[in-house]
């Protein structure tokens, strides 16, 4: 089944210093594993100061319990959390879990190790470029925490840094600027890196149409980065301009702040900033669901033992989806005061949407009908993705309807339905991913056992914490609230969800224990495994060892000779056939 | 018109206290339906396949998978149905609020002024005009909106700090700016909200049908004492409001 009979060793490669192999490497599978190791660390922490909020949300104004000391004056004096300190973890949160953490997981870490092997390719195009792009996302990571540490704090303008209030803040959001540039850099290197390494270097035999379901999302995906990202790092650089400079890109004449006349020239348009924010950011909601759907589909077409249902049409869809996503954006505007005209194109565009997303999901579910279901630890992740989604697309409807989105703005229905996507919706996907390809990467198993618990305890505090929003956010109770409503008598009788959000939210990070250990003790005592342990057909599991070699990836270059998702041919001895079986 | 589709009172929606409301509710309560069918047929089809198609009560996948038409006509449903409520519901409810405003002279005006973090609320007075406002007047203590005494419409008006007082079932129209950040405009029972947006004077128009008191929740992230940008609405006959102008105005309550 493998090409494994070839001498690896004479390949031509020097012993590499440990530097060179495990810091500065050029091989897309180093890479891979420090964009994951990174962006889990990232999310974790971003998970950290949504725990920190969610005290301040259930008890507001109690002194934050056992750790509350370990913060200084100017965060909680007393362990009592300040509005100004609430506010940088809201903006950090936002901030640090879709730049740092859902996007270099996704794309970053699973498309980089995956995405060469699954195509057959020895690396990714630009090897050097990959790691820069690393780097440079480093870099903005390490930018973004340090800003915690300068005068008066992170940046608390909302992870949309909307001026003229990102404008006035403090010197954090001047880092958050400079953070944003550098991870705006690295999306840029890795999409062109992405996209040449698809169209180039496909191996023989490798059609577009034979191309498995994750790499065509991974190529979708890097479109998208390429394209949305641009707008919102010059947009970055206009606002750093106005905070350092002294411009008014982003600043109307007359402005009065606490009684005093600004002193800018003005003219400038706050919308303006609004409009370039969210021409990234509504992408960039594609860019955070379609590599989760990728790792879905591998899982499911995987576990289910039959090819994908309507392999083509989930392709055509998300191709329709990528160019759509570009002109939904004001969708997120409509109480700027927008008109009939421009509100009617865009809820026509919001709608037209929606089409393609509810082809891909029914696709996913229609693919269960005639399998032959197992129910490993990837799988239930990859199950439990399919209602996440759906929950987390269809409380987009009402926000997509400019009249229904009046109520419901800035409210914490919107809140529950972007968490329904990205995180019961894309990181379950992950986490499936990692147990899924865990063994492709290290050669042993996780633990089954403490993966279902993992599973089942996310999945229940999970939704825990997300379904009572949207019960708030109907009753009217703003989003970004210090006190979380405490202030309003129209929110007096939903207010007592915040503890039960809280205490789900905390006991989601109890349930991260079983994983974070299964993690570390699977690497170096799990169960070791054979080349293909899922009886795979994709060619990262069949034309390269488990783990791969490193530098080139396939001691021959394989050639593909069939669809991806062969499974249980009517007639076969095996219920899968590898693609690179001739 | 279908009065039994109307499921907003289960959705847990603030009381309705305009006249516009009901119609907002009525496309919230279809577009909650739609949801509601969509996850019930794929939650009732995904728990049997479960069952149905586990590893041990079929053992062998089919490679022909799926088949008939039943997606192609939910995917039909839905396309028909999100078309019937943009023509139908969507484009009047918002051409209604954004183009029919009453005619001049016959609505109650005001103005709001948003700031860090308080709602300065400038009502004409009896003339119904509106004094010159002039930034460089601005005094956090005496004048926050920058009135210019000298005008001579000016004199009968009044700024209050958050109290808004309006006539129940007659036109409202609000001129909304802000001074220094963005702002938004929220009153949950009205349905009404409106990003305030430095720069601009956005209007908004409704008719309040209820008496009673409702609060105005700043909706946009606007600093650090965000959560607490709370005002009052008080909506009551435009008697007792002309008489609480004039009262406020005789007590010296105003700027």
């Amino acid at each position: 089944m493998t090409n494994t009979e070839h001498d690896v060793s004479g390949h031509a490669h020097h012993e590499l210093s440990f530097i060179r192999k495990w810091i500065f490497s050029t091989d897309h599978k180093v890479i891979g594993i420090q964009y994951g190791l990174t962006a889990l660390l990232f999310l974790l922490f971003g998970f950290g100061l949504m725990l920190l909020m969610r005290w301040q949300l259930a008890y507001p104004g109690d002194p934050v319990p056992l750790i509350g000391w370990l913060f200084s004056d100017e965060q909680m004096p007393g362990g009592v959390m300040l509005p100004e300190f609430y506010n940088q973890l809201g903006a950090m949160h936002g901030t640090i879990m879709v730049f740092l953490g859902v996007v270099p997981l996704a794309v970053g870490a699973f498309g980089n190790y995956i995405v060469p092997l699954q195509i057959g390719a020895p690396d990714m195009a630009f090897p050097k470029l990959n790691m820069a792009s690393y780097w440079a996302y480093f870099l903005g990571g390490v930018v973004m925490l340090a800003s915690f540490l300068v005068p008066a704090g992170a940046a608390k303008a909302g992870w949309t840094s909307y001026p003229p209030l990102a404008d006035i803040e403090t010197m954090g959001q001047t880092m958050w600027l400079f953070g944003m540039v550098f991870l705006i850099t690295s999306s840029l290197l890795g999409a062109i890196n992405f996209l040449t390494t698809i169209i180039q270097l496909r191996t023989e035999g490798m059609t577009y149409m034979r191309m498995p379901f994750f790499t065509w999302v991974q190529f979708v995906t890097a479109f998208l980065l390429l394209l949305a990202f641009p707008p919102l790092e010059a947009a970055s650089v206009l606002q750093l301009f106005d905070r350092l400079v002294g411009t008014s890109f982003f600043l109307p004449s007359g402005l009065v702040v606490s009684g005093e006349v600004l002193d800018v020239s003005g003219g400038g348009s706050p919308l303006l900033w609004q409009h370039l924010f969210w021409f990234l950011a509504h992408p960039e909601v594609y860019v955070l669901i379609l590599p989760a759907m990728g790792i879905v589909g591998e899982i499911i077409a995987n576990n289910t033992r039959k090819p994908l249902w309507g392999y083509k049409l989930m392709i055509y869809s998300i191709i329709f989806l990528g160019f759509m996503s570009f002109i939904v954006w004001a969708h997120h505007m409509f109480i700027t005061g927008m008109g009939t005209a421009l509100s009617a194109f865009f809820q026509i565009t919001t709608m037209i949407i929606s089409v393609p997303s509810v082809v891909l999901l029914s696709g996913l579910f229609l693919s269960l009908w005639g399998s032959s279901l197992r129910f490993t630890t990837p799988m239930l992740f990859a199950l439990a993705f399919l209602p996440m989604f759906g929950i987390g697309g269809l409380t987009g409807l009402p926000l997509g309807l400019a009249p229904t989105d009046i109520p419901l703005h800035d409210t914490m229905y919107i809140i529950g339905h972007f968490h329904y996507l990205v995180a019961p919706g894309t990181i379950l996907a992950l986490f499936g991913g990692i147990y899924y390809w865990f063994p492709k990467v290290t050669g042993r198993r996780m633990n089954d056992v403490l993966g279902k618990i993992h599973f089942w305890g996310t999945f229940i505090f999970m939704n825990g914490i997300f379904m009572p929003m949207f019960i708030q956010g109907l009753a009217g109770v703003s989003r970004r609230l210090y006190d979380g409503g405490a202030t309003y008598e129209f929110a007096s009788n939903v207010i007592h969800y915040n503890e039960f959000m809280s205490i789900s939210a905390w006991l989601l990070a109890v349930a991260q224990l079983p994983f974070i250990f299964n993690f570390f003790w699977s690497i170096w005592k799990g169960k070791e495994t054979n080349e293909n342990p899922w009886e795979a057909t994709t060619l990262e599991w069949t034309a390269t060892p488990t783990p791969p070699i490193p530098h080139g990836n396939f001691a021959t270059t394989p050639i593909v000779y069939r669809d991806p998702y062969e499974y249980s041919v009517p007639g076969e001895e095996t219920d899968f056939l590898p693609q690179n079986q001739p | 018109m279908l009065d039994f589709l109307d499921i907003s009172k289960y959705l847990g929606l603030p009381t309705s206290a305009t006249a516009h409301a009901p119609g907002i509710d009525y496309m919230m309560s279809l577009v909650h339906w739609l949801m509601l069918v969509l996850c019930v047929g794929w939650g009732v089809y995904f728990i049997y396949v479960l069952f149905r198609f586990r590893q041990s009560k079929n053992p062998t996948a089919s490679y022909e998978g799926a088949r008939g038409k039943y997606s192609k006509m939910q995917e039909g449903a839905v396309i028909l149905i999100e078309s019937a409520l943009l023509v139908g519901f969507a484009f009047p409810l918002w051409g209604q609020l954004k183009n029919e405003f009453p005619a001049e002279n016959t609505a109650f005006e005001v103005h709001i002024i948003a700031e860090q973090f308080t709602w300065n609320i400038h009502y004409p007075g009896a003339d119904g005009i509106f004094g010159r406002r002039d930034i460089h007047l601005i005094d956090l203590s005496t004048n926050p909106i920058g009135l210019d005494e000298t005008d001579p419409a000016a004199a009968d008006d009044l700024v209050m700090i958050n109290e808004l007082h309006l006539p129940v079932d007659r036109d409202v129209v609000i001129n909304l700016s802000s001074k220094d950040v963005i702002h938004s405009f929220g009153v949950p029972q009205f349905r009404i909200k409106q990003d305030v947006i430095p720069g601009l004077v956005i209007p908004i128009w409704f008719r309040p049908t209820l008496e009673g008191e409702f609060e105005i929740a700043c909706a946009q992230l606007c600093g650090i004492s965000h959560y607490r940008m709370r005002g009052f609405v008080t909506v009551e006959p435009q008697a007792r409001v002309t008489d609480w102008i004039q009262q406020m105005i005789d007590e010296g309550a105003a700027f």
